[in-house]
């Protein structure tokens, strides 16, 4: 299993959700989240001079899937969350060594 | 007359309530937007209450209240509040006070337009802005309603600025909104409002500054003022149950919805506080409930990013307050009759009033607004409206 932590833009939250209900994913924690990236944060230039923004409010997805359906999962969030311009955000894949439901004691698995 | 301490002191204390009502439209529009804009939007009414008060006692009083120009606009006699003293004249309040008094009104007329500039203005370009829609709309508006020009002539009432402050206000913000442009994201993805209590105070600062605003207009403490407060508040009961209802019905019964229909209730009872009874304000604060709520979706519907809805409630609103003093107005009460009275030609007098007051707002804002926005950009760009307007015009976070 994997988790998919995918840190985007907090407006494209619903295009995502979408994406993934289309897909059949529906759980998922999501989390308000600062970060900056490889541009870090916005420079706004003034006549008086530069401010620099450099933590941007973003929203962090948190999503756990069988391994089969990660690439899919991927490919929805980015269809979802992207917009062209800097800023749009991450993904990041990492595994999962056990899944618990709370209410059941059941563990989910890969097969 | 000789100094009436009864009515100064009541108008002393209404010039308070109605400056109370700036920053209340600031934090009830503050909690409509979303977080990276919020003091931005308290901001642009305190910048309003500032600009337009000195606006006010160098030369906007005088524009508004100076002698008659052709019924359009005061001459400059009282330029720099010149020959206006603190001797109380025939009202028995000095003539200082009323200055102060209707200065707050032009001030909270300007706030109120900040509706349509929400979460995308210009700062610097905004400040030219308001300096100019005080001026050249605001204060001739006034001066016919208020200060002898052709409204008051032709006798179209307006007790406390329905015309004047919320049809103005109202169909400005609109035009505004028209120029400026939406939001970047509106219709794609919802812009929620991000505190939602924080309005429901600033909801609280208005109906609170509003007995000011409507039972001060009597300009006397005296059984008139008594009845316009009683009125205001009766109206904005019925105009909140009455929006409360209507959502309820298509859904949740909303808070927001709620104290919208309050405002609407408030809105609607402005021009008519001084000329009706009570049993006449539960039924204008009730319609004017439903009929804002109906403008409002009607705005969306129309995908028109007026973004905190003032023409909804106050252009609205207030056209159908000033309609409705022309229908309800009755003798009993200061001496005029409506339509209800068999007096037809006072509700032509008031319609007229307000339908010349709208097109002469609307228009006037479009050629402003265009005007500023092709010499300084009325809008910031979009890597400011991103990040918003808080960091990007005021350099703070909330």
């Amino acid at each position: 299993m994997k988790m998919i932590k995918a840190i985007i833009r907090p407006e494209r939250l619903d295009f995502v959700k979408k994406r993934l209900e289309d897909q059949g994913i529906n759980g998922m924690t999501v989390m308000q989240v600062e970060g900056r990236g490889d541009q870090k944060g916005i420079s706004l230039q003034y006549r008086g001079g530069a401010i620099q923004v450099d933590l941007i409010p973003k929203v962090q997805v948190e999503i756990v899937v069988r391994d089969s359906v990660t690439e899919t999962v991927i490919q929805a969030i980015q269809e979802g969350a992207k917009t062209g311009k800097f800023g749009d955000g991450r993904i990041f894949i990492l595994p999962v060594e056990r899944s618990i439901k709370v209410r059941t004691g059941e563990e989910e698995r890969d097969s | 007359m000789t100094l009436d301490t009864g009515t100064t002191a009541w108008l002393l204390a209404s010039a308070a309530l109605v400056m109370l009502m700036v920053p209340g439209v600031g934090f009830f529009y503050g909690g409509l937007v979303r977080r990276k804009n919020f003091i931005s939007m308290v901001a642009l009414s305190f910048i309003v209450l500032a600009l337009v008060s000195l606006q006010w006692v160098l030369f906007g009083y005088s524009l508004s209240f100076g002698g008659d120009v052709g019924g359009f606009i005061g001459n400059l006699d009282f330029l720099g509040l010149s020959g206006i003293g603190m001797e109380a004249g025939d009202a028995g309040y000095p003539p200082l006070l009323f200055v102060v008094y209707q200065g707050m009104f032009a001030a909270i007329t300007m706030a109120i337009v900040t509706s349509g500039f929400a979460e995308r203005v210009k700062l610097s370009a905004f400040i030219i802005f308001a300096l100019l829609w005080t001026t050249l709309v605001y204060d001739p508006l006034a001066h016919w309603a208020w200060g002898g020009g052709w409204a008051s002539a032709l006798g179209s009432l307006d007790f406390a600025g329905g015309t004047v402050v919320h049809i103005s206000s109202g169909f400005a913000a609109l035009a505004v909104a028209m120029v400026i442009g939406k939001r970047s994201g509106f219709g794609q993805y919802s812009l929620e409002p991000h505190n939602i209590p924080m309005t429901l105070l600033g909801a609280a600062l208005l109906w609170f500054g509003w007995f000011g605003f409507n039972a001060g207009s009597a300009l006397a403490a005296n059984g008139l003022a008594a009845n316009a407060f009683l009125v205001t508040n009766t109206s904005a009961a019925a105009g909140a149950l009455a929006w409360l209802a209507a959502s309820w019905y298509r859904g949740k019964p909303s808070s927001l919805g709620m104290i919208s229909g309050a405002i609407a209730g408030l809105v609607a009872i402005t021009p008519a506080a001084g000329y009706v009874n009570v049993g006449a304000s539960i039924v204008i604060g009730a319609i004017a409930g439903l009929i804002c709520y109906g403008a409002m979706l009607f705005r969306l519907k129309k995908g028109l990013d007026e973004s905190l809805d003032a023409w909804a409630v106050h252009g609205m609103g207030g056209l159908w307050g000033a309609f409705a003093t022309g229908i309800f107005a009755t003798i009993a009460i200061n001496g005029y009759s409506g339509l209800l009275e068999g007096n037809v030609s006072q509700f032509f007098a008031n319609a007229a009033g307000a339908l010349a007051a709208v097109i002469y707002a609307f228009a006037v804002t479009l050629i402003l607004a265009v005007l500023v926005d092709k010499t300084l950009g009325l809008r910031v760009s979009e890597d400011e409206e991103y990040v918003g307007l808080d960091i990007s015009q005021h350099g703070e976070r909330v």
